[in-house]
């Protein structure tokens, strides 16, 4: 082929991505047919788990079926096929996350865990009295709790960076809560009651420059943007493998090479030793000084099968589908009389939640699971930011790759039978 | 299309007028005895005083913030327990809470307790049973005086 004519296609007519086949998709999951109270299930609440491809469940049960033995120290063909296929799961989390070594990528039980290790790791044996830990007003229980415990540990501060009517976190008073007396900042990177989508690579730079160390909570990131670790300079990234189409029980934290090397372990026992005695016991090297004992090895390898199924449909259009649901699905729900949406700001992943006035979240929860369709309400392991917004709980919807607009129909039709139940 | 006979159960029209416009829903100064009761998984939260005459509850009254099935049993346990003994109350505590988390418990049984009657369906809603028994757990520790703020969670 002529060279010029080839760059010069290239340069003026780039393919379009073909738009995601939601109706194709749904065909991979099969807990999408079930039906619940005699109606079709209307799955909403995937900020609180994703459900699962058979690719997924495939990969399980083949281990279970083909490959199950105990890994790193068997030396017979079950256990180095174990072995082998866990190993192959960390580095597509790696390149799932663009770290650049698979001993930066620690298996945990999920975020939570994972927040806990860097809290009890990192900064407990460096947290002094006076020194400070800052997060935002709109994190997960799981970003709040784990650094309460460590400051009451150590005698360190915990600071809040508060967040607007919108759900935005206020980045000005983010910077002005940065002093030299920070030493950690943990924040997330999407809001699982708001949607709201943090500037992370900004609030990162801005931790670097105060000196702190940064921890992102990604549980409800990775399922709808890209990651990439470096860009974002993260010092530490965790997530779950269960919101991101693989199994419960599993999750990952992410840490600069440099910052897990100089941690002590989180947890004793085997495999994250070297060598054991009673007068002296070394650890084993990254990452396995962090993984004591028999880990989720079909969870990691579960993982490793969502990561896979995620990069074949395409995060860039999982992305895109998810934002025009968002799109429509705020359009429609903000057009019910009487409903008021908590969550508005400008940069939000596929999130939506509500209150109505006629109707406690409880009673539109239970009304609509009635028609089938699954939506949470609640405080969503987030108190501080219904105390923010002064409601006592929200109902939230929230979207993934496989949920259509006709599904959004049906919500907001649910709605005004709540509406009509309560009138 | 929804049938609204499937939550004919739940939300009976008595329930969903109690929830809308709850009855005695006011302070009470002067009450002798008021509790708190919070399930802060869910968000309900209400606070029951009641006016002890000698051994009779003279009056009772409820504020708070909550769902329509609390909102709707705090209503009618207020209007149910006015006047009664303190004796009373504490019967109608059990067979409310016999109604509701029972399985064995009886039509029969739940036509005994009057027009609470009509909370016999949450039993069918397991999640719910706590948004129902919350204000009548925090009933009791009124009477008791109970310091300590109570859940059904």
């Amino acid at each position: 082929m002529d060279l010029l004519m080839a760059t010069t296609t290239q340069t003026t007519r780039p393919t379009p991505t073909p738009a995601l086949d939601v109706y194709r998709v749904r065909e991979d999951f099969p807990i999408l047919t079930v039906r619940v109270h005699g109606r079709p299930l209307v799955y909403l609440d995937n900020a609180a788990t994703s459900q699962k491809p058979r690719q997924v469940i495939e990969a399980i049960d083949h281990y279970y079926r083909d490959a199950n033995s105990n890994i790193h120290r068997g030396l017979h063909a079950l256990s180095e096929q174990a072995t082998s296929q866990y190993e192959a799961a960390r580095d597509k989390v790696r390149r799932f996350l663009n770290a650049d070594s698979g001993n930066q990528i620690i298996f945990t039980r999920g975020t939570t865990e994972s927040i806990n290790l860097v809290a009890q790791s990192y900064a407990r044996p460096r947290l002094r009295s006076g020194d400070e830990v800052l997060i935002t007003h709109m994190e997960h229980h799981s970003n709040i709790v784990p650094w309460q415990i460590v400051c009451e540990q150590t005698g360190a501060e915990l600071r809040v960076a508060p967040i607007d009517e919108r759900g935005d976190l206020l980045t000005d008073e983010f910077e002005r809560l940065l002093t030299e007396r920070t030493k950690v900042v943990s924040v997330s990177h999407v809001s699982n009651a708001l949607g709201t989508i943090n500037p992370v690579k900004k609030l990162v730079r801005l931790a670097h420059q105060a000196g702190a160390v940064v921890l992102i909570d990604g549980a409800q990131a990775v399922p709808h943007v890209p990651v990439d670790v470096r860009e974002l300079e993260a010092d530490f990234y965790a997530f779950s493998s269960h919101k991101l189409y693989g199994p419960t029980g599993v999750g990952v934290l992410y840490g600069r090479a440099a910052l897990l090397e100089a941690m002590p372990p989180y947890q004793g026992g085997g495999d994250m030793i070297k060598s054991v005695t009673f007068e002296k016991t070394t650890y084993n090297e990254l990452p396995y000084k962090f993984e004591a004992g028999t880990p989720n090895i079909a969870g990691g390898i579960g993982l490793g099968a969502a990561i896979d199924y995620v990069g074949r449909i395409g995060l860039d259009r999982i992305a895109a589908w998810e934002n025009e649901l968002l799109e429509y699905g705020t359009q429609a729900l903000a057009a019910v009389p009487g409903l008021r949406l908590i969550g508005t700001a400008q940069n939000k992943a596929a999130v939506l939640s509500f209150v109505l006035d006629c109707a406690h979240p409880h009673d539109i929860g239970t009304i609509l699971d009635r028609q089938g369709i699954a939506i949470r309400t609640g405080h969503h392991c987030a108190q501080p930011v219904m105390d923010r917004f002064d409601v006592p709980a929200t109902a939230r919807a929230s979207f993934a790759m496989y949920n259509t607009k006709e599904e959004i129909d049906l919500l907001v039709r649910g709605i005004e039978k709540v509406k009509e139940v309560f009138a | 299309m929804l049938m609204l006979s499937d939550l004919d159960d739940l939300y009976q029209q008595v329930i969903l007028d109690h929830g809308r416009k709850p009855r005695n829903f006011r302070d009470l100064p002067g009450a002798t005895g008021r509790a708190e009761g919070f399930n802060p998984l869910c968000g309900d939260r209400v606070t029951v005083y009641i006016q002890r005459d000698d051994g009779h509850i003279a009056d009772a009254a409820f504020t708070g913030k909550g769902c329509a099935i609390c909102t709707a049993s705090a209503s009618m346990m207020t209007q149910v327990v006015r006047g009664k003994s303190v004796e009373e109350a504490r019967q109608l505590f059990d067979g409310f809470h016999h109604m509701i988390t029972d399985a064995a418990s009886t039509v029969q049984e739940a036509e005994a307790l009057g027009k609470l009657a009509v909370f016999a369906g949450v039993k069918k809603y397991p999640v719910r049973v706590k948004c129902a028994t919350l204000p009548w757990h925090t009933l009791k520790a009124a009477i008791d005086h109970q310091d300590q703020p109570v859940s059904t969670e």
